[in-house]
């Protein structure tokens, strides 16, 4: 059948599923979005106020949700604009497939109005880049940079169509393949031919050995990474560590593969890792890592993490084994189907007293006494008035770690965080795409002052589609996270941290038609928050702390995982 | 038990068999980069099978290091296969062509004396110069570069070193690393 080009790629969209986009306009994508007017039935299109926005949306949808999120841009700035969501989305193994536009081939490599090869800015922060200069194609490079986002550990594709192949007048033949069966489609077969495009399968006599070595554990511990979240190995994981009855330190990515209430875990390990999870990790005789890749936050010190103990590193990517932490035995495999296969064959554990040992320490160290609001309370009073089952999306910081500590996350896509990548400003987004995505779920964004106003412009996204995403500001006038740093280890010398600045959060949500919370003490925070949850509207609650509020327990950089800076 | 790798820094070739598409070397090569590799020599070429690049690439690294870069090597899209060559079991060759000053008569027959001693070809023939062609190993070709510079060089071209096993054994071989079972196909 003979379409046009864009409706082609509309159409590859539905194959996919596709429901929700992400986006903002511009002079090159101007076919693309001709066309999507057309189908504006079928897809969503979400106007945020900035490309960065829209790609952090699209990252968030995708996280939350499990689906292959979404983004559409502009050539040049626009497509710029996007690279910090891209790489944030790489980093943190999120599928997204981001959609650019260039300008047309005759000016291309001419420096050309709003032109930039961003295939090439893009190529080490994606998983794989696509630029369509033949508008046959199209069918084809749709198909495959969804399966390469969606496939094995999953990750960012950036597609550029040329502005010429989306012209109106550019016909080309299409069918429609719903996506369970493009496998068989020409360039997906190469794709599959000389790739895994199925998850690999893993493999049986590593299974047992594993099974060998746990029988033979006295001290096991278990860590939960962004591969179990990923790869919704949840369920799984869970079976696994009741049946080994072992304590779980959760990562930072990992957080929702394991309840964070269970009586096993250990919460966070690494950086701001709780003492129970350090030490267990420098105690243990067998530590088994599924979907982590022991970055410099979560090993600290290579050399000396789990030097005690065998490791073992269960994960898809098998370019992560013996990259950060050389490890005794490793199986590549999606979390779930490797854990399908090795929960059969485990018997039921019992490890009491490595237990007794290690989980009374996970009791998170005592605030400092503060006679102003504290984050705690802040954090206790949000977990006791929101719903348990509520996803919280971060920014990066502080705030973040606090979250992440205090905070019980239950199931994948609770928790949206930029972990890997550290992106400040994702937070909003984010919990954005998290709402569209989950439209039945209360969303809660906490953000720091400094994170808040790198991308608060997308208020006016949250106000537009009336989505009642409650933001909650840590304001403590500074770069928290920087600050700390800079009080412990150079010598409280506070340069260009303090944020002694605008705006007024309350006056800013109010401007974009929002509600805006000041929060000084507990009695205010409970107020505030009770009235977000019913206010049905986007809100912001100003929180007001002491600047030299520090997360604790913290091991600095480089340091043995027990050698805690601050308890 | 941790699998011993060899720390010892040497040359290690590399080679890489890449769907022939726009930017594929550039690809490859900013993979090295950026995971802070350094790329001693590069080569690419067709191959017997069309649509096919081979590139060959020696680094220098250790074991660990080596693994770890092919291993990122497989992900890539365009990659085929990535072959580890060891060099007892490869053979490797570079060419070079070499333009040397020859001033008087004497200094043209000893250039042409040392060229056929190395099994090299004079393919050029100036009033004052010589072209000469060499082909072999790295440590023959630097060893005729050497006497060269006697006479005074005047420009050098040369390729990277070029790698191919011997024996029966080839890239398109299943050539799994032996513990990664099924999955030593390129994983997404």
């Amino acid at each position: 059948m003979k379409v046009r080009a864009t409706q082609a790629i509309m159409e590859c969209l539905l194959e996919q599923g596709v429901d929700t986009v992400f986006g903002y306009p511009g002079g090159t994508i101007l076919n693309v979005y001709d066309e999507l007017y057309n189908y504006k039935d079928k897809i969503h299109h979400v106007l945020t106020a900035h490309e960065q926005g829209a790609s952090h949306a699209a990252d968030g949808y995708a996280r939350s949700t499990g689906k292959v999120g979404v983004c559409f841009a502009t050539s040049g700035p626009g497509a710029t604009n996007l690279t910090t969501g891209i790489a944030t989305a790489y980093m943190d193994s999120s599928p997204v497939v981001f959609i650019t536009c260039n300008v047309t081939e005759d000016v291309l490599g001419k420096d050309a109005f709003q032109e930039v090869d961003i295939t090439g800015i893009a190529m080490p922060i994606t998983k794989a880049t696509y630029l369509v200069r033949d508008p046959q194609s199209i069918p084809d490079v749709m198909r495959q940079a969804f399966a390469v986002a969606a496939t094995g550990r999953p990750g960012p594709v950036l597609i550029d169509f040329l502005k010429n192949v989306t012209a109106p007048s550019v016909e080309i033949e299409y069918e429609f393949i719903p996506w369970t069966e493009n496998r068989s489609c020409s360039s997906i077969q190469a794709l599959a031919d000389s790739h895994q495009l199925k998850n690999p399968e893993p493999n049986g006599e590593d299974i047992d050995i594993l099974v060998d070595m746990i029988a033979q554990s006295e001290r096991p511990l278990l860590i939960c990474g962004g591969g179990v979240v990923r790869g919704r190995a949840h369920k799984q994981f869970r079976e696994f560590a009741e049946k080994l009855d072992a304590p779980v330190a959760i990562t930072v990515m990992g957080g929702g593969g394991f309840p964070g209430g269970h009586p096993l875990t250990t919460g966070m390990i690494g950086m701001h890792g709780s003492r129970a999870s350090n030490l267990a990790c420098s105690e243990c005789d067998l530590l088994i890592a599924v979907g982590c890749r022991f970055s410099d936050r979560v090993a600290l010190n290579p050399g000396s993490f789990a030097s005690q103990a065998k490791i073992v590193h269960i994960d898809i990517d098998r370019s992560e084994i013996d990259k950060n932490v050389l490890t005794d035995h490793h199986i590549i495999g999606d979390a779930k189907a490797v854990l399908d296969l090795l929960n059969p064959k485990l018997p039921q554990y019992s490890h009491p007293e490595w237990k007794e040992h290690i989980l009374p320490l996970r009791e998170p160290s005592i605030p400092r006494q503060s006679e102003s609001l504290t984050p705690k309370q802040v954090l206790e009073t949000i977990h006791r008035l929101a719903p348990e089952d509520s996803i919280v999306a971060t920014d990066v910081g502080q705030h973040q770690m606090w979250s992440i500590q205090h905070f019980h996350f239950d199931y994948p896509g609770q928790l949206l965080t930029s972990g890997g990548f550290g992106t400040m400003g994702f937070g909003l987004g984010a919990a954005i795409g998290a709402k569209m995505g989950n439209p039945d779920k209360v969303v809660i964004h906490t953000t720091g002052d400094g994170c808040f106003r790198m991308n608060c412009h997308e208020l006016a996204t949250v106000e537009h589609y009336h989505l009642p995403i409650i933001t909650v500001i840590f304001n403590n006038g500074t770069l928290g996270m920087v600050r700390q740093w800079q009080n412990l280890i150079y010598h409280q010398r506070y340069s260009e941290t303090t944020l002694d600045r605008g705006p007024d959060f309350v006056k800013l949500a109010e401007a974009y038609g929002l509600k805006g919370f000041r929060v000084t003490n507990m009695a205010e925070m409970e107020e505030a928050m009770k009235a977000a949850l019913e206010a049905g509207c986007g809100c912001v609650l100003d929180c007001r702390l002491d600047m030299d509020e520090m997360v604790r327990p913290m091991v600095p950089g480089g340091a043995h995982i027990t050698n805690f800076l601050l308890k | 038990m941790k699998k011993e790798f060899d720390t010892q820094k040497k040359l290690y070739t590399l080679a890489i068999l890449v769907q022939d598409i726009p930017g594929v070397l550039s690809q490859v090569a900013r993979l090295f980069s950026r995971k802070g590799y350094n790329i001693e020599s590069i080569v690419s070429g067709e191959t017997d099978k069309p649509g096919t690049t081979r590139i060959t690439i020696v680094i220098l690294g250790d074991e660990l290091m080596v693994n770890q870069i092919a291993a990122q090597c497989r992900k890539l899209i365009p990659v085929q296969a990535v072959k580890i060559l060891e060099e007892a079991e490869s053979i490797q060759r570079e060419f070079a062509l070499i333009k040397v000053k020859t001033a008087d008569r004497n200094a043209r027959d000893e250039v042409i004396q040392i060229s056929n001693l190395f099994r090299a070809n004079i393919i050029d023939v100036g009033r004052d110069t010589l072209t000469v062609a060499i082909f072999g190993d790295k440590d023959k070709t630097g060893a005729l570069i050497a006497l060269l510079e006697d006479f005074g060089i005047l420009e050098i071209a040369k390729t990277g070193t070029l790698a191919i096993e011997r024996g029966r054994s080839t890239i398109y071989d299943d050539n799994k690393l032996k513990e990664e079972y099924n999955y030593g196909k390129n994983v997404l």
